[in-house]
């Protein structure tokens, strides 16, 4: 019973993670800027170059975020030099852990259960198969349970929302047109 | 008596997916429409897996652009004035 405010959807305050994420991901585009100065321009400084600014996107969206969500713990944890942030998922792992022995017993009760009025009996199979593809797309997936799979779900693809917008907003005014100088 | 509790602490599972479920539809676009109609969860399941992929492309697609617009060489440096003018859109 007490367990339902773990479930709702999180109230992040999208504003200052766009502002967060923003001025990490700009110092990320400056740092990459000066240390291209040569400007070689094969295809494999290509690719580079946009594996970098990919990664750096992400990676910023995550510290943004913090370690407060499964799925930004997931995305923080695969770069090196972010110690200060597993710190403090270190301290959320045990009460976490403890939660999800809990949920799991429930869900392990649930999963036999065929009365599940919702969904039609023949979807199942298509259900497990779209949860197996979610968990792969959601950093972290892998390791959550279903209700906070749902949840995590929730917040990244707001998370994502803010990400597209605020790169597109750096690309419209960096474009030619409109060229940022210092 | 063990099998109605059962009964009962599934039961409250169920709700809670079906409610995770249902505040999940309405982070994807297209949603009005569903309000009434009472949608399978594979199918929700479905739209949220296409709508992160779009997502997924989208940013990739981005960071192309904006790895193109480094390489050309125009922006130089993006100091704090330009950075407030952008998060106040």
């Amino acid at each position: 019973m007490t367990d339902h405010k773990n479930h709702q959807i999180p109230t992040a305050k999208p504003s200052s993670i766009k502002t967060r994420f923003a001025i990490k991901f700009l110092r990320a585009m400056n740092k990459l800027n000066n240390k291209n100065k040569n400007n070689k321009n094969t295809m494999s400084e290509k690719h580079k170059r946009f594996l970098a600014i990919r990664a750096a996107a992400h990676a910023s969206m995550a510290s943004a975020v913090g370690p407060r969500r499964a799925w930004s713990r997931a995305v923080l944890r695969k770069i090196p030099n972010q110690q200060k942030q597993l710190h403090y998922s270190l301290m959320n792992k045990q009460r976490t852990r403890r939660r999800n022995i809990r949920r799991n017993r429930i869900l392990l009760i649930t999963r036999g259960n065929p009365n599940r009025e919702n969904y039609d009996h023949e979807e199942n199979e298509d259900e497990d198969e779209e949860e197996e593809d979610l968990r792969e797309l959601v950093p972290g997936g892998k390791e959550m349970d279903f209700c906070r799979l749902l949840n995590e779900t929730a917040h990244y693809i707001k998370c994502l929302r803010t990400q597209v917008q605020v790169m597109t907003n750096i690309l419209h005014h960096s474009s030619p047109s409109n060229i940022l100088y210092k | 008596m063990s099998n109605n509790r059962r009964e009962i602490v599934s039961r409250i599972t169920e709700d809670e997916i079906n409610d995770l479920l249902l505040k999940l539809q309405q982070f994807l676009p297209d949603s009005t429409s569903r309000c009434t109609k009472r949608v399978s969860a594979s199918k929700i399941l479905k739209e949220t897996n296409n709508y992160l992929k779009k997502l997924h492309k989208e940013v990739d697609d981005l960071s192309e652009r904006l790895s193109q617009l480094l390489a050309s060489g125009t922006i130089t440096n993006i100091d704090e004035d330009a950075i407030r003018t952008l998060l106040n859109q």
